[in-house]
C-alpha cells in the first residue's frame, strides 16, 4: 500500500518536471489525419524580428500536447459540440438559425483563417465574434453575445475546428491597415508598474523560463483554447486581458476597439500556422 | 542575560537611526552613471530580509527572472535575466542599488522593472487587479527593502 502511494508520487514528480521540458521539435496531427502547421517562416512584416513563428501547442508538455491529437482527448471538442448545437437552433424574432443562412458548418472552412478582417458595410474590422453577432442582431432579430462569453466562445470553437489544418492569413493592407498599425503599436507598448509589452514577453523571451512559465509566441492560431488552468474555453481577448494585468497595468476590456486592434495584429503575427483551435493548454 | 540586553539595544538605536534619517523618495533619487552611492534610509541592509524580498512572489520575486544558486531551493527559477551568481563581484553596491531602484538607468531599455520608481507608467493598475490605479503610487520595493536586496546580493560572490 505505502509503496503504491510512493509510486504515484514518484510518477507525479516526472509529470511536473515535463511540464518544464515542452518538446519544442514535436509536430502536430490531429486525429491522425489533419496535419497542423506548428512552425513555420515568419510572414514579411515581421521578418526583422522573427525568423519563424511558432504555436504554444509547441511550447507545452507532452501530456498537453497530446491531449490535442485526438478529439476525443481534447475537452475543447465539447464545447465545438455545443457550438454545432447552437449553430442549427433557431433564435431571434426572424425564426432563424445559423445554419438556415450558411448550412452545414463544415462550409465555412476557411473563413476562421482570415479573422479578423475589414467589414465594408459596417466600415470597421470584425472579429470573428463580432461577425457572429452582427448575423445575430441585424439578420436574426437575436441578441448579441457578449465577447468570449459561452456561446460566442463555442460558436467560434466550431468555426475554428473546420478550419484546422488551413493556414492563418490575415491582411494587414487595405482598409484594415489603421487597426492593425494601432494593434502593432499596442503590442509593443510597456504597460503597467511592471512596465512590460507583450514583445518583452514574448518576442525576446519565448522559450525563457518566467517563473514557472515556459513562455511561448503568443500566438492565437489556437484559439478557442480550452486551459487546464481554468477547465474552459478561453477567448483571446480574455487572454490578453490576463496577460496585461499580469504586468500590473489597467487592462483593456474584451470588446474594446483596443483589443480587437489587438486581436488583429496577433492573429497576423501567425499568417502562416495552421489554425488549430480548439487547443490545449494549461 | 547580558546578550539580550545587547540586542535590544542595538535594535533601539536601530530603530533611532531609522526615525532620524531621511529615506530618500524615489523622486529624490541621485543617479551617477546608473549608479546610486546614497543609501536609501541611512539603515544598513539586512541580507537575510533581502533573501525574502528576492524570493517571495508579493515581493521582489526576483527569481521569477534571475536564477540563483543560493537559493537552489526555492522552486522555479526564470531564464529572463542573467544569473545572479557571483553580482557581488561584478558590481558594487552603489551600482547594484542603481539597478535595483530603476534598471533602465544601468541597461537601456532594460525588461528588469524599476522597482523604486513612481512616475511615468502607461496605465498603471491597482496591483493585479486589472483596474486602474487610484491616488497615491507606492513603489515596487519600499526603501528598506531595496538596501536589504542591495546587501543580499553583495553576498554573492563567486
Ligand atoms: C438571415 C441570414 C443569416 C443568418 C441567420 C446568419 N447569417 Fe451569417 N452571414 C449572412 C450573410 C448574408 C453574410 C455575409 C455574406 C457572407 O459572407 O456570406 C454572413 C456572414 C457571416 C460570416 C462571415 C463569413 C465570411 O466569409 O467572412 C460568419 C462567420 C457568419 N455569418 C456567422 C454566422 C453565425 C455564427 C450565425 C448564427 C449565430 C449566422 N451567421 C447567422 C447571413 C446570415
Ligand atoms: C510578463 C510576461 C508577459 C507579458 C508582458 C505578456 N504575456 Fe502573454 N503570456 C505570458 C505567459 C507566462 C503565458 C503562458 C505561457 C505561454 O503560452 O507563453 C502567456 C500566454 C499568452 C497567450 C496564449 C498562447 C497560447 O498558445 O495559448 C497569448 C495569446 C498571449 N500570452 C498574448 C499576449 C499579449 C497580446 C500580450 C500583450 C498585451 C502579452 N501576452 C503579454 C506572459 C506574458
Ligand atoms: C521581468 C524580468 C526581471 C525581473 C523581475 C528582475 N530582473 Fe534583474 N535583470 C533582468 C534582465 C533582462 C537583466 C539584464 C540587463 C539587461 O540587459 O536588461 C537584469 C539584470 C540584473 C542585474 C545585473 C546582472 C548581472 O550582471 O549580475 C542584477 C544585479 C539584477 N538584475 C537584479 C535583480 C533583482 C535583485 C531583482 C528583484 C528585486 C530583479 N533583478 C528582477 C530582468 C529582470
Amino acid at each position: 500500500m505505502k509503496k503504491g502511494i510512493a509510486a504515484i508520487l514518484a510518477a507525479s514528480t516526472i509529470f511536473g518536471a515535463a511540464t518544464a521540458t515542452a518538446d519544442e521539435s514535436a509536430e502536430l496531427t490531429v486525429n491522425g489525419e489533419i496535419d497542423i502547421v506548428t512552425k513555420t517562416a515568419a510572414p514579411a512584416h515581421l521578418s526583422d524580428v522573427l525568423d519563424e513563428v511558432m504555436s504554444g501547442w509547441r511550447f507545452r508538455s507532452d501530456q498537453t500536447q497530446e491531449m490535442q491529437m485526438d478529439d476525443f482527448d481534447n475537452p475543447g471538442m465539447l464545447g465545438v459540440e455545443n457550438g454545432a448545437e447552437i449553430w442549427a437552433t433557431v433564435d431571434g424574432s426572424e425564426g432563424k438559425s445559423c445554419a438556415d443562412c450558411h448550412g452545414e458548418p463544415e462550409e465555412m472552412a476557411g473563413v476562421k483563417a482570415v479573422y479578423p478582417k475589414w467589414n465594408a458595410q459596417a466600415g470597421k474590422v470584425f472579429t470573428l465574434q463580432m461577425q457572429a453577432n452582427d448575423c445575430r442582431t441585424n439578420r436574426m432579430g437575436a441578441e448579441a453575445w457578449g465577447t468570449d462569453k459561452g456561446p460566442a466562445i463555442d460558436v467560434e470553437a466550431l468555426l475554428a475546428s473546420v478550419s484546422r489544418g488551413m493556414p492563418v492569413n490575415v491582411a494587414i493592407d487595405g482598409p484594415g491597415h489603421e487597426t492593425w498599425k494601432l494593434g502593432k503599436e499596442l503590442y509593443y507598448t510597456r504597460t503597467g508598474q511592471l512596465e512590460l509589452s507583450c514583445a518583452n514577453c514574448h518576442e525576446d523571451n519565448y522559450g525563457n523560463m518566467i517563473r514557472a512559465d515556459h513562455l511561448s509566441q503568443g500566438q492565437i492560431n489556437g484559439f478557442p483554447t480550452y486551459r487546464l488552468k481554468n477547465t474552459k474555453l478561453n477567448g483571446v481577448q480574455s487572454r490578453f486581458k490576463g496577460c496585461v494585468r499580469d504586468t500590473r497595468a489597467q487592462t483593456y476590456k474584451p470588446g474594446s476597439d483596443e483589443f480587437v486592434a489587438l486581436e488583429m495584429y496577433v492573429a497576423s503575427r501567425g499568417n502562416g500556422l495552421s489554425v488549430e483551435g480548439p487547443s490545449v493548454r494549461n | 542575560m547580558k546578550r539580550t540586553t545587547i540586542s535590544l539595544c542595538t535594535l533601539l538605536i536601530a530603530g533611532l537611526g531609522a526615525a532620524q534619517a531621511e529615506t530618500v523618495v524615489p523622486t529624490a533619487v541621485a543617479f551617477e552613471e546608473g549608479a546610486v552611492a546614497q543609501s536609501l534610509t541611512g539603515v544598513a541592509g539586512d541580507p537575510v530580509e533581502g533573501a525574502k524580498v528576492v524570493s517571495t512572489k508579493s515581493q521582489g520575486n526576483c527569481v521569477a527572472c534571475h536564477e540563483i544558486t543560493d537559493l537552489a531551493d526555492i522552486p522555479f527559477h526564470g531564464e529572463v535575466g542573467p544569473m545572479l551568481d557571483g553580482a557581488g563581484d561584478r558590481w558594487s553596491e552603489a551600482e547594484l542599488r542603481g539597478i535595483l531602484v530603476d534598471a533602465k538607468m544601468t541597461f537601456d531599455e532594460s525588461m528588469m522593472p524599476s522597482f523604486y520608481k513612481t512616475e511615468g507608467f502607461i496605465r498603471l493598475g491597482k496591483a493585479y487587479t486589472g483596474k486602474a490605479h487610484e491616488g497615491d503610487v507606492e513603489p515596487l520595493l519600499s526603501a528598506q527593502q531595496i538596501e536589504d536586496v542591495v546587501a543580499y546580493l553583495m553576498t554573492l560572490k563567486d
